[in-house]
């Protein structure tokens, strides 16, 4: 009984079962424990997301960020979380009760299933579905959801119009990110989150998916409605966009969701093309593993920021034609390219063993995968020089043809 | 864990995700001060009453792109088995899985050609 009791996150089964409790209880209340530690986690950590959120934002534009509440403005969040419960919430005239309260709690709840399937550690994880990364397209999808029925049932021109935006950006960046996805799935062979990360002991997967990484970075900043593709609340347009009926705590949900999406991009792009929890001594010691993944999903998580903080918004038919007409032929291309070298460097003998966890044994096919994928950032960057000199082109002789025509400057005053 | 017990994970993990972002919800119920009155009821626009029905007619565009993301989310979904066993597969997997893909491509060059990407 004390040998199960000792490390009580691990074997808590067992520990119950000894002190007396049936298999089936004991296996219920372990399982709600790691469900509610799993949820409440990101829940309690969007508190410091978004502290960090605006101190990083605050050091690029030359400020100091909140440092009045607290050591170094840490409760600032804390003192914004109280203020946003005593508010009051209003539900606006004509609004659809129903689906405008729900709204906000299944935005959250589309975050929060994600966590469900993170391999936090070689021994913690959720639930390692032998889908896992189908579960978490499938699940990634319920955002928009949520993000329809807040602007529909809003009752209000602006939330609808936000809305209808939402949803065309959010379906379409999701092309790129699951064509993107199905590389490391060529590489590992599974679908399971915890075998995808095993799979990049030796080689993390950004080396030979060096392009679907790029994409998968994009179109993640785009379904998590980031800077540069946040015109999901183009304040200037759309004053907040979807979310502009919320008061209260309902907007405090979206807001949280919104840092906790974006946290999980991050999370999951560390996950599946920085390696996970690998690193040296992962294997042994599993907490190490959970810093090591915290760590790199720190790093994507600060670039993020600090991209936010520097780049203007797109517009929105410049960031549907980015998508349509770049980023989904580059990823159907790059593909293919993938899939071929493969096949290739499993005909001449130079793939590493499925299982493989030697640095060696990975370098000939990531390298010649990494040159297929250079080659084709290569061929892309010619292509839009080139595309970019006949617009020149056209455009100088469309102006030169009448260069006698007076322009008149001003003439709309 | 067992495929049973994972599932039951989700599950419980479903009923969770509900209950933890309601929780604030409840406790901002209890201590928020609750004075509705009609003005305040008022949809937001821009300072005078809003004119008109707000679900409306929306532009066919994003029915367009709707259509397109549908051809192309279910066509992905058949990858996905071709992934996971391409391992275990010869070279005319790769065969398949190019036709496949080509079919995909050509359904986007036909929507370009056909200009349901432009946003008019």
């Amino acid at each position: 009984m004390e040998q199960a009791c000792i490390n009580p996150i691990d074997t808590l089964a067992a520990c119950l079962i000894s002190a007396g409790a049936t298999a089936e209880l004991a296996s219920f209340v372990q399982i709600l424990i790691g469900v509610v530690l799993i949820s409440a986690f990101p829940l309690v950590l969007v508190i410091l997301l978004i502290w960090v959120e605006r101190k990083v934002a605050a050091r690029v534009q030359d400020r100091l960020g909140p440092n009045r509440v607290g050591p170094f403005g840490l409760l600032q969040n804390v003192a914004d979380a109280v203020k946003l419960i005593l508010k009051e919430d209003i539900t606006p005239a004509g609004a659809d009760r129903l689906i405008y309260n729900a709204a906000p709690i299944i935005a959250v709840l589309s975050v929060l299933l994600i966590w469900a399937v993170v391999p936090f550690s070689p021994a913690h994880i959720g639930a390692d579905l032998s889908i896992g990364l189908l579960y978490f397209v499938a699940i990634s999808s319920i955002g928009t959801l949520a993000i329809m029925m807040a602007g529909w049932a809003s009752n209000n021109k602006y939330a609808l119009l936000g809305a209808f935006r939402v949803v065309a950006q959010l379906v379409s960046y999701e092309v790129p990110m699951v064509v993107a996805l199905l590389i490391p799935v060529l590489l590992a062979g599974t679908l399971s989150m915890q075998s995808l990360v095993r799979a990049q002991i030796g080689m993390w997967f950004i080396v030979p998916c060096l392009v679907s990484a790029i994409i998968f970075y994009i179109s993640n900043l785009a379904e998590t409605g980031r800077a540069p593709f946040d015109l999901i609340e183009a304040e200037s347009e759309l004053v907040a966009g979807y979310n502009i009926e919320y008061s209260g705590m309902k907007f405090g949900l979206f807001m949280a969701n919104e840092f906790m999406h974006a946290f999980t991009a991050n999370l999951l792009f560390a996950v599946l093309f920085l390696g996970g929890w690998s690193g040296p001594g992962a294997e042994q010691y599993p907490l190490l593993g959970f810093v090591y993944l915290m760590l790199k999903t720190g790093v994507v998580y600060i670039f993020s920021l600090i991209l936010r903080a520097t780049v203007p918004r797109v517009r929105i038919d410049h960031m549907m034609a980015f998508n349509w007409k770049f980023l989904v032929p580059v990823s159907i291309i790059n593909l293919l390219i993938a899939a071929l070298l493969i096949q290739i460097t499993r005909l001449l003998g130079i793939a590493p063993a499925p299982g493989e966890t030697d640095f060696l044994a990975h370098v000939p096919q990531a390298f010649i995968l990494l040159l297929g994928n250079l080659a084709l950032i290569g061929g892309i960057l010619q292509a839009l020089r080139s595309s970019g000199r006949r617009d020149r082109l056209a455009e100088q002789a469309r102006t030169h043809g009448d260069e006698t025509a007076i322009i008149p400057v001003g003439s709309g005053d | 864990m067992s495929l049973v017990n994972e599932w039951a994970f989700i599950g419980v993990f479903v009923a969770v995700a509900w209950v933890l972002p309601a929780l604030p919800l409840v406790v901002a119920r209890i201590f928020q001060p609750r004075k509705p009155n009609a003005i305040k009821m008022q949809t937001y626009e821009c300072g005078v009453e809003t004119v008109g029905d707000t679900w409306v007619q929306f532009k066919v565009q994003y029915y367009i792109y709707g259509l397109i993301f549908l051809v192309f989310d279910i066509e992905l979904i058949f990858l996905f088995p071709w992934a996971m066993a391409y391992n275990r597969l010869d070279f005319f997997a790769f065969g398949a899985g190019f036709l496949f893909i080509f079919l995909l491509a050509d359904a986007l060059i036909y929507a370009w050609r056909k200009n349901a990407l432009e946003w008019a």
